[in-house]
């Protein structure tokens, strides 16, 4: 049997897995210490459960325990690096590299350093999301202190050249840190073979709880270190003041421990079920999958289905949880900047929608979301008058379309 | 966001979708909007020589609340005269659909639907051409 509506948004967030639930219930019940309570039973308790809990993160990344920052998420763990490099290294320069694709939470703090007196390149992709590798070198100034490129894209899951960008990055004496939100946990990322100085990722996206994440610093080749953006305590090597969220870490470190132990039975399955997928709806005419599909996550698709709005095809695949770049609930109407980076036409970024799939979706979820959104994409082009248009053979482009 | 009933109602059963001859002369039709911005509409009528609106058909690309603007409009549209159909306000689509805020642009573009078929009716027929109302947007 079935349960409506199929989420399909795992890019956004997932479900908590059952087995780290289990592992985290005892620390919100009776295992309440603080891990900073040095003289008593309870808060040995809390500081073992988070020291195990950063071996197991540290296990799924290949770096040391010591290395890892937690945090409240990978968008804190996107401001304190960026913010944080900024402050620590003024005295080697005040320039940062990054990509028009990043995520809000790396572009908005990238803003706020342009305010501060920084200056921020942003990098353009091309038409699958890549990174142009000979543009970053141009772009690298002797006032660059970081390169801040994402390991795979959230919208489109494309996966960046980690490893030459790295290389890039250490040939010039540069740091690099990477938002690997979407990443971790979903494929191999190895901070040593991937030459990463600074890397943010969050359990939530990796069936781990919410309010959790973390910040990977790296201690040796180089030493690096981040200004801390609260003060208060000292916690984490002083980077992060803060009582730690035990119950959450605990999360996280089993969430990896997972990630670890089923990543590749788990990839596969995924992946057989999003390709069959995208092949199922690319029989639809006029669709169109967007960015690279080649240096791509396994669970993530992207598909533009022409003549098509995108958020009334959501409205029209109700049984499904999916997201579009169609944002139409703003003045300005503006879709998907990430689509629209990869040269999409507006039109087009306005009629995409993203399926997420994760290690809980079933084959019969795929088969459902397959014919839900063949019908609805259908019902709506009898809706729509540029497909009546397009299927009369004229050229959209030749019409002049009212400003508004 | 949720959507309003009557919203929903519209989406799922449109009213009046369909096309008209637009070569016809008692045909006006009204498209409006960009794909760029997501939003277009086109609304046709048919008038009889009463001056009566005998039909009004829709086909719109947009989100749920645009649909059910421009499908609310062709109900509303049906039997009015021409100059009673004028008077359609896109405040009233908004009252009737339960809209929010951000979506109330989707009932402007349906009441600029409506002026802009009227007109095409108007210039074909003889008529001096209304000023449109400078757009909301």
């Amino acid at each position: 049997m079935l349960t409506l509506p199929i989420y399909l948004d795992n890019n956004a967030t997932t479900p908590l897995d059952p087995r780290v639930l289990e592992a985290m219930m005892p620390y919100m019940t009776n295992m309440f210490g603080n891990a900073a309570s040095r003289n008593h039973a309870f808060g040995w308790q809390a500081e073992e459960a988070v020291d195990y809990a950063r071996e197991q993160i540290a296990a799924l990344i290949n770096c040391s325990p010591k290395e890892i920052i937690f945090t409240s998420g990978a968008t804190e763990s996107d401001n304190l690096a960026l913010k944080g490099v900024f402050e620590m290294y003024a005295s080697k320069g005040n320039h940062i590299i990054t990509l028009t694709t990043e995520h809000k939470a790396v572009l908005d703090p990238c803003k706020h350093i342009e305010k501060m007196g920084g200056k921020v390149t942003y990098l353009k992709v091309d038409e699958k999301g890549l990174i142009n590798l000979q543009e970053l070198e141009e772009a690298i100034t002797d006032k660059t202190i970081l390169i801040s490129v994402m390991y795979a894209n959230n919208e489109i899951g494309v996966i960046q050249p980690i490893r030459e960008i790295s290389t890039i990055a250490k040939k010039r004496g540069i740091l690099f840190f990477t938002d690997a939100t979407q990443a971790v946990g979903k494929i191999p990322v190895d901070v040593e073979a991937d030459g990463i100085d600074l890397m943010a990722f969050s359990a939530h996206k990796m069936y781990g709880p919410k309010g959790v994440g973390a910040l990977y610093v790296r201690r040796k080749n180089p030493r690096v270190k981040v200004t801390a953006q609260m003060d208060g305590g000292g916690h984490e090597r002083g980077m992060r003041s803060g009582t730690l969220n035990v119950p959450g870490i605990v999360g996280l470190g089993k969430a990896a421990e997972i990630a670890r132990q089923d990543m590749e039975s788990d990839s596969k399955r995924i992946a057989a079920m999003r390709d069959r997928l995208e092949r199922e709806l690319t029989t639809i005419e006029e669709s169109y999958v967007n960015g690279s599909t080649e240096h791509r996550l396994p669970h993530v698709s992207n598909i533009s289905f022409k003549y098509v709005e995108g958020e009334g095809l959501m409205m029209g695949v109700k049984d499904l949880a999916v997201s579009s770049g169609s944002a139409c609930t703003s003045a300005s109407l503006e879709p998907s900047y990430v689509l629209k980076a990869l040269g999409l036409s507006d039109d087009l970024a306005h009629s995409s929608l993203r399926f997420g799939l994760s290690r809980f979706t079933k084959e019969e979820e795929i088969d459902f979301a397959i014919g839900h959104v063949k019908e609805a994409v259908a019902k709506l082009r009898e809706l729509s008058p540029l497909w009546e248009m397009f299927k009369e053979g004229i050229d959209l482009n030749s019409i002049e379309w009212a400003e508004h | 966001m949720a959507y309003s009933d009557k919203v929903i109602d519209h989406y799922t059963n449109p009213r009046n979708v369909g096309t008209l001859d637009k070569a016809k002369k008692n045909v006006g039709t009204g498209l409006v909007g960009a794909p760029e911005c997501g939003d277009v509409m086109r609304l046709q009528i048919e008038v009889d020589e009463n001056q009566i609106i005998t039909d009004a058909r829709f086909k719109t690309f947009g989100c749920g609340s645009a649909i059910a603007s421009s499908s609310l409009a062709t109900e509303w549209l049906k039997g009015k005269t021409v100059d009673e159909a004028l008077s359609i306000d896109n405040m009233a689509i908004v009252e009737e659909l339960a809209l929010p805020p951000v979506k109330i642009h989707c009932s402007v573009l349906a009441e600029d639907a409506i002026k802009t078929a009227i007109n095409d009716y108007r210039v074909k027929n003889g008529l001096p051409e209304l000023e449109m109302p400078k757009s909301h947007h």
